[in-house]
C-alpha cells in the first residue's frame, strides 16, 4: 500500500474505509417513529372527539398529553435513547419541543431553581417562542391589512 | 368498545404517512446541513406559521390530522390561524393575543411538567 501524503489522499481514504453515510437508515428510522408519535396524538384526538369535545380543545389535549408523555419519558432518561434512535422523527413533533425545555430543566437544576431550572430551560424552546410568536404577530398584522 | 370501532383507519394511515415524511425532511437537514436542532426547530416553527398564515396549512391538517398539527410545523401554523382568528374580531390587539391564546395550552403545559420534572427525576451523571 502507497503511503498517504496529501490531505486529499488522506480523505479519499478516510471515504473509502467508513460505512456508507447511514441517511437512508436515519430516514426510515425518523419516518416510522415520528409517524407513530402523530399516529398515538390521532387517536388522542380520536377519542377527544368521540368523548364530544370540539376540535380546538381535542388538538389542546392532543398536545397537552404527548408533551406530559414526554416529560415523563425524559424524566426517566428513555427519551434521549429514542431520540439517539430516531433523529428528527421524535424531534420534530411536539415531543421535541417538550423535550428540549424538560431536558435542561433537569440539568441544569444544580445550578439553582430560578436561574438554573427557571433559566435554562428555555435555550432552546426560547427562540421557537420568539420566532415563533413574532411570525404570528407579522401574520396577524398583514391579515389586518388585507381583510 | 365503540370507540375502536369508530376509528377511522384510512385517517390514522395519512397520518402515520404525512407525520413520517415531514419527519424525514427534519432528518435530511441534520444529516446533510450543519444546522443545530434548535435551528431545525425555528425553521419548522417559522415555516409553519408561514404555511398557515398563507392558508395553505389547513389542507394538510384536512388531510392529515394530527400527523400535520402534531410536528412543529403545526406549532407555528397554530400560532398564525391564532392570530388571523383573532384580528377578525380584536382588530389589531387580536395580532398580539391571538397566536400564543391558541397555543397557550401546549406552552403553560411544557413549562409546567419541565418544572415538575426538574423537582422529581435526578440529573444524570456526566461520564467523564
Amino acid at each position: 500500500m502507497k503511503p498517504i501524503e496529501t490531505k486529499q489522499e488522506y480523505s479519499n481514504y478516510v471515504d473509502q474505509k467508513s460505512p456508507n453515510s447511514p441517511i437512508l437508515k436515519n430516514c426510515f428510522n425518523a419516518f416510522w417513529v415520528g409517524g407513530l408519535i402523530c399516529t398515538i396524538g390521532q387517536i388522542i384526538m380520536d377519542f377527544c372527539k368521540f368523548k364530544g369535545l370540539d376540535e380546538t380543545a381535542s388538538s389542546t389535549i392532543v398536545s397537552i398529553v404527548l408533551i406530559a408523555i414526554s416529560a415523563i419519558l425524559t424524566g426517566l432518561n428513555v427519551f434521549n435513547k429514542i431520540g439517539k434512535f430516531a433523529g428528527a422523527g421524535s424531534l420534530i413533533p411536539i415531543t421535541g419541543f417538550a423535550n428540549s425545555i424538560v431536558s435542561p430543566a433537569i440539568e441544569y437544576k444544580s445550578e439553582g431553581y430560578v436561574m438554573g431550572v427557571g433559566g435554562k430551560m428555555f435555550t432552546v424552546a426560547g427562540p421557537v417562542l420568539v420566532f415563533g410568536i413574532s411570525a404570528s404577530v407579522i401574520v396577524g398584522i398583514i391579515a389586518l391589512l388585507f381583510m | 368498545m365503540d370507540f375502536i370501532q369508530s376509528i377511522d383507519w384510512i385517517g390514522i394511515l395519512k397520518c402515520f404517512v404525512v407525520g413520517g415524511i415531514i419527519c424525514i425532511i427534519g432528518q435530511i437537514l441534520i444529516d446533510k446541513t450543519k444546522l443545530t436542532p434548535a435551528r431545525i426547530l425555528v425553521i419548522f416553527v417559522t415555516t409553519g406559521a408561514i404555511l398557515g398564515g398563507l392558508g395553505i396549512y389547513k389542507y394538510l391538517i384536512d388531510f392529515a390530522g394530527a400527523g400535520a398539527t402534531v410536528p412543529l410545523l403545526g406549532f407555528g401554523a397554530n400560532l398564525a390561524k391564532g392570530a388571523m382568528q383573532e384580528v377578525k374580531t380584536a382588530g389589531l390587539l387580536g395580532a398580539f393575543t391571538g397566536g400564543v391564546k391558541a397555543s397557550a395550552g401546549g406552552i403553560a403545559a411544557a413549562v409546567f411538567f419541565g418544572y415538575l420534572a426538574s423537582l422529581i427525576a435526578k440529573p444524570k451523571i456526566k461520564k467523564q
